[in-house]
């Protein structure tokens, strides 16, 4: 078949071309938080004591983390699955989160005594926090990847791994509901293998976005 | 033929988009002659053959034109989906004659020339199920339209016309696997 012929063929495909891109994006985030809050509340549920944990910053504060990686990792997302778009400039506000905890780090060091640190880091539900959040966030995960297969990422693979952590900041927002574990210490480093692992995932699931 | 303009190319898609199918084949000659510059330029080595980088770089653009927001050039886009075709096929062609050698090492059999005339996407289209293959080759290389298909194979339109779009998706899936038949 010769190209101009090939072009016919193409200008024959008069099915309407697929939803835009953004429409999409939105509904699967969406999707994704209600899915990740329909499996957190069947499962687990908020802590009984939220309301007084509300007053206490370092419980806060691991909010203010995951929503932040959850809308930076969704603007990097959405620009790397579009071809031509310059994803690079949206990769530095991934950074936005981890800076973050990094402070909140700094501040728990000054305020707790150096012998309880490793204690602390360590916490009590650290295999269990890596669990739920997988669990919580493998699902947002699987619509991500469904929605990079729709997308055209130029680099699936990196898009994918961001899906992973997208994916893993919506469930650790959920989880962080329910987690006794309120040091920075704790969250730094569970949290942090959670959606790490997730990331992992990702990339590796990506091959479904290939085109 | 007369190089248009990063705006009037815009302009073209979008009316491409909103149902112009005359603005659309203009659209996609324009294309082709721009990747085609570019697969040349790049191939410098042979294996490759740029008409193929072409048809499978159109192909993608128009089963992936939703992802072009219409308020942003559409020259970059193009380009990223062109050499994003031209590094997959780099990378099967890499594969490709490693397998190659391998064989020969193995069993000193010839290797089994491939036929240059006849394009990438064709052999793709020769691998897609009866069904869908009989619709799309109806339109594609018989020209038939999508009305005289329908009463051809006895379908109604709509089946037609979703048919052939999968089917252009299948050959779009399956155009890697084609090129070195291993896989």
């Amino acid at each position: 078949m010769d190209t101009s012929e090939f072009i016919r063929t193409l200008t024959a495909d008069t099915l309407r071309p697929a939803m835009p891109l953004s429409t999409v994006w939105w509904a699967s985030v969406g999707l994704a938080i209600a899915l990740a809050s329909a499996i957190f509340f069947t499962m687990l549920g908020a802590r009984s004591d939220i309301v007084t944990a509300a007053e206490n910053p370092r419980f806060l504060v691991r909010f203010l983390v995951t929503i932040t990686l959850t809308a930076s990792a969704f603007g990097c997302a959405r620009a790397l699955s579009r071809p031509g778009e310059n994803w690079r400039k949206a990769i530095p506000y991934l950074a936005v989160a981890p800076a973050l905890i990094a402070v909140a780090i700094v501040v728990e060091l000054f305020t707790l005594p150096s012998d309880t640190w490793s204690a602390t880091m360590v916490g009590t539900n650290g295999i269990a926090c890596i669990t739920y959040i997988s669990l919580i966030g493998i699902g947002p995960l699987a619509i991500f990847l469904r929605t990079l297969h729709h997308s055209a990422p130029t680099r699936p693979a990196l898009a994918g791994a961001v899906a992973g952590v997208l994916g893993g900041a919506i469930a650790a927002t959920f989880y962080a509901a329910q987690c006794t574990d309120d040091s920075p210490l704790f969250f730094a480093t569970w949290y942090t293998i959670a959606i790490t692992g997730l990331a992992v995932l990702g990339a590796v699931g990506a091959r479904v976005a290939r085109w | 033929m007369q190089r248009r303009s990063e705006a009037e190319l815009a302009r073209l898609m979008q009316a491409a988009i909103s149902g112009d199918e005359r603005a659309y084949g203009d659209f996609l000659q324009q294309a082709a002659c721009l990747v085609r510059d570019l697969a040349r330029r790049k191939i410098v080595k042979g294996g490759i053959d740029p008409e193929d980088i072409v048809q499978e770089t159109l192909l993608a653009i128009h089963l992936k034109r939703h992802t072009w927001r219409q308020d942003a050039p559409i020259t970059p886009w193009l380009y990223a989906i062109a050499n994003y075709k031209l590094i997959d096929a780099f990378r099967r062609r890499g594969r490709r004659v490693e397998i190659e050698i391998g064989e020969i090492a193995e069993t000193f059999a010839e290797p089994t020339s491939e036929t240059v005339s006849d394009r990438e996407i064709g052999r793709a289209l020769a691998m897609l199920a009866p069904g869908q293959r009989s619709v799309v080759a109806a339109i594609s290389v018989d020209g038939r339209s999508i009305g005289d298909t329908a009463k051809w194979l006895g379908l109604s339109e709509t089946a037609v016309r979703v048919a052939f779009h999968r089917g252009l998706m299948a050959i779009a899936g399956r155009c890697g696997r084609s090129r070195n038949g291993y896989q």
